[in-house]
């Protein structure tokens, strides 16, 4: 330092004695203090004033931007003894419902590690491994297609498991679901077959005394639909339906939203589809294994309306066609209709009137690849519009229309005021709440980052269908719901698409089924309960 | 790091005029401003994260960034780094007080945001800019 002093020859000498910070370095310092008091006032102005009007909203609206309140408590609880647990339909959604319950196929694991290390955004495989082991056994499988079978023992001893669980051995294969129900081998039962299959397999399961989890569509008819919920009323079974926003965290949020009365009185509900894919419209791949000899076609036809020749087509894009399925109805409507009801508990509608026809996909198919339901419910003051094409991909969402403020629900839930909103004119005219952002927005998981693969893929995670999340860790949907009906079947309990619901949900997609089919309103007559 | 003798630094403003002086003066505080708010706006918002800036990441090191997006141990390294060194990196260019190591370690910063997100022909993001850029950007500038 004194070196400095001695060779500063421009300017006026600096003082002696300097350490680290010159004189100069103050005053510098000095100079921006005024600065710094400007910062610091914008700052804490900025601040307060948005923290004002979020504080000013919360306390109006009663609810926090935190996960819902209402998380099914068997999370944590340990699972009991092991259960047995047979599968009847090994196709892509028995697959995912196996996998979910901790079984995924070897080929499954292979590929999702790659995809891993090809995308470190693909979580599919930490999602897996970190599930839950359920403690059950994969004992029993029955599938008319000998791949899909042999597919299905493969997962069921699969070495690689959720929660690290231990191998397992080897499911049987049974050629006829009826030889599998009455094998003794299975405590509980997991139906994903077509539609037109439900009915007969869950009777049979439930006078078995066997636990059933069933894939939506409750059933292919009305009149399915009343032999099943007179069977599983009439027994001690567990019976859960598989409609996984049951188990989303955005639409546990929604419910509690409805219940803090932050929208106002509700007039109109829509729920939508859109897809854009020829794999969204069902238009599935055909097995080069699938022919004849593989595929027993005379079990699949089973109780299908019309016996047709062996198709391939028929058997692989089943939903394609009314004598498996309903088509939009009961694949689709059924989820935007549950979870409506899950959120609103709206039950069964006064009427139904829909339209809609086949525009895009003429491929031999006869349920419409368009399709639109309009649900009255007077005694609720409220309609519910379902819409829906096949052949564009244009996201309109799940929306609940209030006088105050309006709802968005998918993955994640928003909730906006309405600009003429009654409750909110006070704060909307004092500039602290502000129509034209959300007042409140919930987006479970926040802090991670997920991959989704296909468009499809990307359509059920917009409606947080695949996945959700338990204190800001990613969960499959599937595997929640299955979790919960183990729980129930083990500690007593209701399963949240319990029968009611399932019955609910039925009816419903029927009622627009046959309003479409016949060309007229329908109706539901509650005492006869009948539609009418 | 040594910081450079108050003679080096008069030599550095000597042939300017006082005018030039103020304005590079500014400058340097406006700078500083800017940056200690974006790390004082990050810090006090518990949602969020550098991870759909990196997500979203092009170009030679998106697989890089993309890395540190998925891994939640380094992704909070990242956002404590990013977060501080933006605070400490604002308060120095505003005080002027090791305003070199401010200024370099800014340089770095802000040439990571800029390889990360590169504004080239070609490359989309979704989150959309403030303004349209070719090339060169706010960042780059």
């Amino acid at each position: 330092m004194t070196d400095h002093n001695t060779t500063d020859t421009h300017d006026a000498p600096t003082t002696s004695g300097e350490s680290g910070i010159s004189r100069r370095g103050l005053l510098k310092a000095l100079v921006s203090i005024p600065f710094f008091g400007a910062f610091f006032y914008s700052f804490f102005k900025k601040k307060a004033v948005d923290d004002a009007r979020r504080t000013a909203i919360m306390e109006e609206l009663g609810v926090g931007e935190r996960g819902p309140a209402i998380i099914p408590e068997m999370i944590s609880r340990p699972p009991g003894e092991r259960l047995r647990v047979g599968i009847i339909g090994f196709g892509g959604e028995g697959e995912s419902l196996i996998r979910n319950a901790g079984f995924a196929h070897p080929d499954w694991v292979e590929q999702a590690r790659e995809d891993a290390a090809r995308d470190p955004r693909n979580k599919n495989l930490e999602v897996y491994l970190s599930q839950r082991d359920l403690n059950i056994a994969i004992t029993a499988v029955c599938d008319v297609f000998d791949v899909r079978a042999e597919r299905a023992i493969a997962a069921s001893q699969v070495a690689v498991r959720s929660g690290g669980g231990p191998a397992m051995p080897a499911a049987k294969r049974y050629r006829r679901y009826g030889d599998l129900i009455a094998s003794g081998d299975c405590d509980a039962v997991i139906i994903a077959t077509p539609d037109h299959w439900h009915s007969r397999m869950t009777i049979e399961a439930v006078r078995a005394g066997l636990h059933v989890y069933c894939e939506k569509c409750l059933t292919r008819t009305e009149e399915e639909a009343h032999a099943v919920y007179d069977a599983v009323t009439n027994s001690d079974v567990v019976f859960q339906l598989g409609h996984q926003n049951r188990q989303s965290e955005a639409h546990m949020k929604a419910r509690e939203v409805i219940e803090a009365g932050i929208l106002g009185p509700i007039t109109l509900v829509e729920g939508t589809t859109n897809r854009n894919t020829p794999w969204g419209a069902w238009v599935w791949d055909i097995h080069e294994e699938g022919n004849p000899d593989t595929i027993d076609w005379d079990q699949f036809q089973g109780p299908a309306p019309n016996k047709v020749p062996f198709n391939l087509e028929r058997f692989f894009r089943w939903r394609c066609w009314y004598d498996y399925g309903t088509g939009l109805s009961g694949d689709l409507l059924s989820h935007e209709y549950d979870a409506v009801n899950q959120i609103l508990q709206m039950g069964i509608p006064k009427s139904a009137v829909a339209s809609g026809g086949l525009y895009y996909f003429k491929d031999g198919r006869d349920v419409p690849d368009v399709f639109q339901s309009v649900y009255e419910y007077p005694d609720r003051d409220l309609t519910f519009v379902y819409s829906a094409t096949l052949a564009s991909g244009m996201h309109r969402g799940l929306k609940f229309m209030g006088h105050d403020a309006w709802m968005q629900v998918g993955g994640t839930l928003t909730v906006s005021a309405e600009h003429d909103s009654t409750r909110y004119e006070e704060k909307i005219d004092s500039g602290i709440i502000d129509p034209a952002r959300p007042m409140f927005t919930y987006q479970p998981g926040f802090r991670g980052i997920d991959a989704v693969t296909s468009a499809t893929a990307e359509y059920f995670a917009s409606r947080g269908l695949l996945y959700t999340y338990r204190g800001g860790r990613r969960v499959s949907a599937y595997h929640l719901l299955i979790d919960e009906w183990l729980d129930v079947i083990r500690n007593g309990g209701v399963t949240s698409c319990n029968i009611e619901r399932a019955f609910e949900e039925a009816i419903t997609c029927h009622m627009a089924t046959r309003s479409y089919l016949e060309g007229r309103k329908v109706e539901w007559d509650p005492v006869r309960r009948r539609i009418v | 790091m040594t910081r450079p003798s108050p003679e080096a630094e008069r030599a550095a403003f000597r042939g300017y005029t006082n005018f030039q002086k103020t304005a590079l003066v500014l400058l340097r505080i406006f700078i500083g401003w800017h940056f200690f708010y974006e790390g004082l706006a990050k810090l006090i918002n518990p949602y969020w994260t550098s991870a759909g800036y990196l997500v979203e990441s092009q170009w030679w090191f998106k697989g890089l960034f993309l890395r540190v997006a998925t891994d939640t141990t380094a992704l909070a390294v990242v956002d404590f780094l990013n977060v501080w060194g933006l605070i400490l990196i604002g308060l120095g260019l505003m005080l002027g007080m090791f305003a070199r190591p401010a200024t370099i370690a800014g340089i770095v910063l802000l040439a990571l945001y800029y390889i990360s997100a590169p504004p080239f022909a070609g490359y989309t993001y979704g989150i959309p800019a403030e303004g349209s850029y070719l090339v060169v950007n706010k960042v780059l500038i």
